[in-house]
């Protein structure tokens, strides 16, 4: 083999270990090669995992629905028509009426606006709280950490739908109690979360450098602490919305939850558990039930992938 | 071991107390006046504010409900839980009929979702990335978004309905005298229900567990030492990997009796949850307070059964 060549190859060589070093050559000079941010990275790996692309477009598009219910409805979601109750679909009534004349379509609709709402709203909640009690406890450490994390651990032996179902009938069942109980219940999780991330990133060698370096300590809280905190949350919090949309979704089915008029698409199939309804007139819980069943699905997709995508632990691994 | 034990117990203690105190405190800070539950609205209304408070005294809501608790507290922990509002059957006995029905269920489905689980994240595991993992997932992922009470209609409006191969509800047949066939085509549909949810918590517990043994060392070197493939897997992947998730049974649990209330509701099995249900739009408390404090001894005792087993099968939880 010609010297010459044997050069090249091992110049080519050279080339390809620092570019995948993420430092580039360009001539003679050595020039950083653009390095992606967090925030891109986290997306490009979003954008591989299929599955979350499909549950994010599926969840745009119920949320489009949710939102614009008034305007997109057929009917007005309370409307009953007492001429036409329990009618099958139709071209006037797509998916039918239910008992009370009422347009099965519309309340789907709104409803969806229900069941995202008492999602989001009881996560928010209970996040809010573990962000608080998670912080508390793993910056004080100490009594105060003792106290927080036995006030979890009682908390998470709890009967949980149990004590949901009674908190949700002694303050009277609606859309805003519901919220409230599943929102109070549900901080032990990603409490434990906040701490433990707190705990393990406030050790990293990058925290050290930052305070070596003479970074003032709100600024190493703000920039390097809270960041690494925010990615597992997100997860932990897109899973709770699809956990939580579950809840409400089996409270109203209970007749515990949201109450009617108002839709939600547990409450369409609390009619369900008469059994006329269920062997003939599937259009008036199927419907609901793969709303339920689907934009759940999609949130879990989501999260799945933005856990994949945010997880840092991943960035080193090629998938 | 005993001293570990002991130490176990002690901490469950306020646990329970936590609990009582919430569900407690709930009920008295709601709002309406509980001599509304005791004799009705109609009477209510109808009696003057002597004999409302005359009420009131008899059954002790003059008293602040620190006092109330504390009273409730010392005879309950004595086993009795007072009687119901309506009905005469004291709570205490009304829900001993009730344990058997629910536990035979909550058990069922358990084991039920942990052989149907567990060889799912195994499997998920060993072919991890390949189209059959990527497959499981969705079904996994499917089994954990499903409200248990559509996919309950769907079975019931299949298997019981449509193919008429199954009975709607209850736990034996009426006027049937007891059989174990009968028993079991009752308790087929709800115990799958129950334990869907749990499935495939358990196969992604499980995946995550594998996964982890497997990256681990002394894998490697079990393999460099030229041990067979077989070996490996059963001794010292297995062993590693699934001892734990066994041992988290007991934080699978409150979701189980949470999941067992909506399914009872759906088959009208007659189990606590069911009692639940029908006694919380009643307002029922005595009865209420006897589920909350039933379901917490429940949840405690298997808390420590797994922490006992933890210790049991890893000697390093004993000497910390």
């Amino acid at each position: 083999m010609p010297t010459d060549e044997l050069q090249m190859q091992q110049e080519q060589k050279r080339r390809d270990l620092i570019a995948s070093s993420g430092v580039a050559l360009s001539g003679d000079t050595f020039a950083f090669r653009e390095i992606e941010s967090p925030t891109q990275r986290a997306l490009r790996r979003f954008r591989r995992h299929r599955l979350a692309l499909f549950g994010i477009s599926l969840l745009l598009f119920l949320a489009i629905i949710a939102i614009g219910a008034d305007i997109l409805a057929p009917y007005r979601y309370s409307a009953q028509d007492l001429t036409r109750y329990r009618e099958g679909p139709s071209p006037a009534h797509w998916l039918g009426t239910d008992s009370y004349g009422r347009d099965v379509l519309s309340r789907l609709m709104v409803g969806a606006r229900v069941s995202l709402a008492v999602g989001l709203v009881a996560v928010a909640i209970y996040e809010a709280i573990a962000i608080i009690l998670g912080s508390l406890s793993g910056y004080y450490g100490g009594v105060v950490d003792w106290i927080i994390m036995r006030a979890v651990d009682i908390v998470m032996t709890f009967p949980w739908l149990i004590i949901v179902v009674m908190m949700v009938s002694l303050l009277g069942p609606s859309v805003f109690n519901a919220m409230l109980a599943i929102g109070i219940l549900g901080w032990t999780g990603p409490t434990r979360l906040v701490r433990g991330q707190i705990l393990a990133i406030r050790e990293m060698d990058y925290v050290l450098a930052a305070r070596c370096i003479g970074v003032q300590s709100n600024r190493i809280i703000l920039r390097h602490v809270l960041p690494g905190v925010v990615g597992p949350l997100v997860v932990n919090a897109t899973f709770g919305v699809a956990g939580a949309i579950l809840t409400e979704a089996g409270l109203s089915f209970l007749g515990l939850g949201v109450q009617p008029p108002m839709a939600s698409w547990g409450n369409m199939m609390f009619d369900a558990m008469e059994l006329t309804i269920l062997e003939g007139m599937p259009w008036l819980w199927v419907p609901p039930g793969v709303c339920i069943a689907l934009s759940v699905l999609a949130i879990n997709f989501v999260g799945d992938g933005l856990r994949d995508a945010l997880d840092p632990k991943g960035m080193l691994q090629k998938k | 071991m005993t001293k570990y034990i002991i130490q176990r117990i002690l901490v469950s203690i306020p646990v329970f107390f936590g609990v009582t105190l919430l569900v407690f405190g709930l009920y008295a800070l709601s709002p309406g006046d509980p001599v509304i539950n005791i004799i009705g609205y109609e009477a209510y209304l109808r009696m003057g504010p002597e004999q409302i408070q005359k009420v009131r005294v008899q059954f002790g809501f003059d008293k602040p409900w620190t006092v109330r608790y504390v009273r409730w507290l010392g005879k309950a922990l004595q086993g009795d839980l007072g009687y119901p509002l309506k009905g005469a059957k004291p709570v205490a006995l009304q829900l001993q009929e009730r344990i058997p029905p629910t536990l035979l269920l909550m058990g069922t489905s358990l084991f039920l979702a942990l052989i149907t689980g567990i060889p799912i994240g195994i499997i998920m595991a060993m072919k991890q990335y390949s189209a059959l993992d990527m497959i499981l997932t969705v079904v996994v992922f499917a089994e954990m978004s499903l409200p248990s009470f559509f996919v309950g209609l769907g079975f019931i409006y299949l298997f019981a309905l449509k193919l008429r191969v199954l009975p709607t509800y209850g736990m034996q047949t009426i006027g049937v005298p007891f059989s174990l066939v009968d028993r079991l085509a009752h308790l087929i549909m709800p115990a799958t229900i129950l334990g869907l949810f749990s499935a495939g918590t358990w196969a992604r517990y499980t995946r995550a567990s594998m996964l982890d043994v497997m990256r681990s060392e002394y894998v490697t070197t079990a393999r460099s030492k030229g041990l067979r493939e077989q070996a490996v897997i059963v001794r010292h992947i297995f062993r590693n990997a699934l001892l734990p998730v066994v041992t988290i049974v007991a934080l699978e649990l409150p979701y189980l009796l949470g999941g067992a209330i909506i399914t009872e509701q759906i088959f009208q099995w007659p189990g606590i949850g069911m009692l639940t249900v029908k006694r919380t739009s009643e307002r029922d408390f005595p009865v209420l307070m006897g589920v909350t404090i039933l379901s917490a001894i429940m949840i405690l005792l298997s808390n420590l059964l797994a922490d006992i087993a933890y210790a049991v099968v890893d000697p390093r939880i004993r000497y910390n």
